[in-house]
């Protein structure tokens, strides 16, 4: 009798996906906890800004990745959403539109989405390389309007706007930082919920059908041209709602949100976050952030370490971190992890040695090349180096080399060591199919 | 519109639109060969730009002209032996990628080498003056080779419009890389094989041939095509970082418009695209005016004036991209594709 209860309850609660709920949960609870952990208002500034671009590489990813489509323009639909949530902030504040402040980036959302009707049926009537070039004329075309038109687009100053406003709901005023943040940390978590279930629908697995095999897609008599242009509406949206809360949290929108660099670096990060999996884009956003913001601080040479670390993954692991995660997350629960541990201990010491060197070379060339007037000496990591000595040039090459022929030989070692763990990894897999 | 500016601008025009097919012919051949759009094409329009002025600033402009292209060649077919071709098997969109990372960090190394400001790179002396002149008087059209008649100070009613030398120069040297090119594709032994491999690289290979070193040279000549032009481009515009994004959107416009992987597309593509710019730059019109002109009044007050009132030569840098966007609704294929999707 008791027994029969049990498997009764266990039945009833099977399909609570316990381990789906505790990721979610944990997703939440970062989010509400950040900004207690990390207190500073740069600290603030940036887990704000994070939220954003969780939105928007999401969104981008449901394109790249979930799609195939390869969007060079797709700050277009952002930039749009902020100018339209930015003047309807405005118009909210002159008493022309009665319009809550925390609702202003669904109005975002809308004209995001509005845009990508609109410019998604031009766009999305090709796939693969042809959309990845339309997508750039678009963006340019686009970006070049936002010159040409500065009643709305506010020209080089961009307009401006004040998100504290109207009657305090429940004390909230938006005036103080922190309650911005929780905005936005709520936006970020019904997005990327809602974009989690859009994978889910029929439509977000046609998408994926779409990516994989267009042609047999279309025998199944489905139009893939109408899949794609769906899926880039739903994209627009999104980027929407993520332009509309970077209008609330800057106030102010300039033209260059809608250009090919703020779609460049989307484009990047989401990459290198992973665009194979859901959550690589989460990865690539917070990347996104820490390097506009901290590294760009911490060395002028920022935009070429960003472009080498992409190409190296686009070349080494184009899965991205996430992928990357993924493969030692697969080795780990066979058990295999521990043995792989030294090498990948060795791999880090020596890379960590060919980067000393390259970087001191590259920092020096800055210097030389940007700050010539403060004379040859410069500071690298507390150590004060003279750019134009043969000592230090010499020294920086020498360290590069060794790192190099060291790294080589450890890569060769991990190499073996990976290859040999993944065949121990099928033969167990095949091992337990042949047991059940 | 008189006669006079009508001709200079329809040779601009034309000039622009060469130089531009030099960069989409390079462009194409790469997509068509191997279907990759190499995003970094521009990119090497620039370095090519950025060489020929270090060895200009050496021996003189005509061994950087001769030296810059083989140079870049190299460049681009070490790039793609060595960065590309490990990315094949990933498919299409990590090449595109790759090509993407690689714009980012020649942009960056190029404002490292050369730091960030406008070089000054000129055209060679004897190529600096005007190549001809043309003289508009009130009762006939005259020609003049070089600088300028008396007639231009001496009569008043007088429009006289020059000719640069070196723009006929760039004309003559993309007229000639094409011929070469075409014959190169055509009667050659390795055009062939680059032909066939375009349609038939199994084939091929099965031939004997070595097909990834046909796309190594590919990718490589086209490049050098690039670089070409941008020893052109260089001197005849600005040699500055930006140069490489502000061709390399044109570029893909011209190619979608000319059709994807069609050479004689990209060709009709980018000289409409060179005219209908240098017309439009040179048009002080507005949509409003031709309205006007046909009897329909737009003031101030009608709907959307500000869109209407804008003038021609502020539209001029987005025309490639409108007709982009024309183009793709009306024939998706493109003027000249043969292909959809």
């Amino acid at each position: 009798m008791t027994a029969l209860q049990q498997t009764g309850w266990a039945d009833r609660f099977r399909h609570i996906n316990t381990g789906r709920w505790m990721v979610w949960g944990g997703y939440a609870l970062v989010m509400i906890a950040a900004p207690l952990l990390w207190k500073s208002s740069l600290s603030l500034t940036m887990l704000t800004q994070m939220g954003i671009s969780i939105i928007a590489c999401l969104a981008f990813n449901m394109l790249l990745g979930q799609g195939g489509m390869l969007s060079f323009g797709h700050a277009v639909y952002s930039g749009l959403g902020s100018f339209f949530a930015i003047h309807a902030l405005n118009m909210a504040s002159k008493g022309q539109i009665t319009l809550p402040v925390s609702l202003v980036p669904l109005v975002a959302g809308g004209f995001g989405a509005l845009f990508a009707v609109l410019l998604g049926f031009v766009t999305t009537k090709k796939a693969g390389t042809p959309f990845a070039m339309i997508t750039l004329g678009v963006g340019e075309l686009v970006a070049a309007m936002a010159l040409m038109f500065p009643g709305f687009f506010g020209g080089e100053g961009g307009i401006t706007g004040n998100r504290v406003q109207g009657q305090p709901f429940l004390g909230i005023t938006y005036g103080p930082q922190i309650q911005l943040y929780y905005l936005i940390a709520i936006y970020t978590f019904i997005c990327t919920a809602l974009m989690f279930a859009f994978t889910r629908t029929p439509l977000g697995r046609m998408l994926n059908a779409v990516r994989d095999n267009p042609e047999r897609v279309e025998f199944i008599g489905y139009n893939t041209q109408f899949v794609r242009y769906f899926a880039f509406i739903a994209s627009g949206f999104f980027m929407g709602i993520a332009g509309g809360l970077a209008a609330l949290n800057f106030e102010i929108v300039t033209a260059e949100v809608v250009g090919a660099t703020r779609s460049g670096a989307y484009l990047l990060f989401t990459f290198l976050g992973g665009a194979v999996f859901f959550f690589g884009p989460i990865i690539g956003a917070v990347l996104l952030v820490l390097a506009l913001v901290l590294l760009s601080e911490l060395t002028q040479a920022w935009l070429l370490y960003l472009g080498l670390v992409f190409t190296f993954m686009v070349m080494f692991a184009p899965g991205g971190i996430s992928s990357l995660i993924m493969m030692n997350l697969r080795v780990a629960s066979f058990g295999k992890l521990r043995p792989l541990i030294g090498s990948y201990l060795a791999l880090a010491g020596t890379a960590a040695t060919v980067l000393l060197g390259a970087a001191v070379m590259i920092e020096m060339v800055y210097h030389l090349q940007l700050n010539e007037a403060l004379g040859p000496v410069m500071k690298f990591m507390g150590a004060s180096l003279n750019a134009k000595g043969f000592d230090t040039w010499f020294g920086a090459c020498f360290v590069m080399l060794v790192g190099l022929v060291m790294f080589e030989m450890a890569r060769r070692q991990f190499v073996k060591e990976w290859g040999r763990t993944q065949e121990e990894i099928e033969r167990l897999i095949k091992q337990r199919e042949a047991a059940t | 519109m008189d006669v006079s500016y009508f001709l200079i601008s329809l040779l601009n025009g034309l000039s622009v639109g060469l130089l531009l097919f030099m960069l989409a012919s390079g462009l194409t051949l790469i997509f068509s060969m191997m279907g990759v759009l190499n995003f970094a094409h521009a990119s090497f329009y620039m370095v090519g730009a950025y060489v020929a002025y270090t060895i200009t600033q050496a021996i003189g402009f005509w061994w950087g002209l001769l030296l810059a292209p083989p140079i870049v060649g190299l460049m681009g077919a070490a790039f793609e032996r060595y960065a590309l071709r490990r990315v094949h098997k990933f498919g299409h969109v990590p090449e595109l990628l790759i090509t993407f990372g690689l714009s980012y960090l020649i942009l960056e190394l190029v404002g490292l080498i050369w730091g960030r400001q406008a070089l000054n790179f000129l055209p060679p002396e004897s190529l600096q003056g005007p190549l001809f002149t043309v003289v508009q008087l009130p009762e006939a059209l005259q020609f003049a080779w070089g600088s300028p008649p008396e007639v231009c100070k001496t009569v008043a009613g007088a429009i006289c419009t020059q000719f640069p030398s070196f723009r006929a120069f760039g004309m003559g040297v993309a007229v000639l890389m094409l011929v070469s090119v075409w014959l190169l594709l055509t009667r050659t032994r390795i055009g062939l094989v680059i032909q066939a491999a375009l349609t038939h690289p199994d084939a091929v290979e099965a031939l004997g041939h070595n097909v990834p070193r046909v796309l190594m040279l590919v990718f490589g000549g086209g490049t050098a095509l690039a670089a070409l032009a941008g020893v052109i481009g260089g001197a005849l515009r600005v040699t500055e970082p930006s140069m490489a994004l502000a061709v390399g959107a044109v570029v893909f416009a011209v190619i979608v418009i000319g059709g994807m992987g069609s050479l004689a597309g990209a060709f009709v593509a980018s000289l409409a695209l060179g005219v209908i710019d240098s017309f439009a730059v040179g048009s002080d019109s507005s949509l409003a005016d031709i309205f006007k002109a046909v009897g329909l009044g737009i003031t101030p007050d009608t709907f959307g004036y500000v869109v209407w009132s804008v003038k021609m030569s502020q539209v001029a840098a987005i025309l490639p991209y409108l007709l982009l966007v024309l183009i793709l609704i009306f024939r998706p294929k493109g003027l000249f594709g043969t292909r959809e999707g």
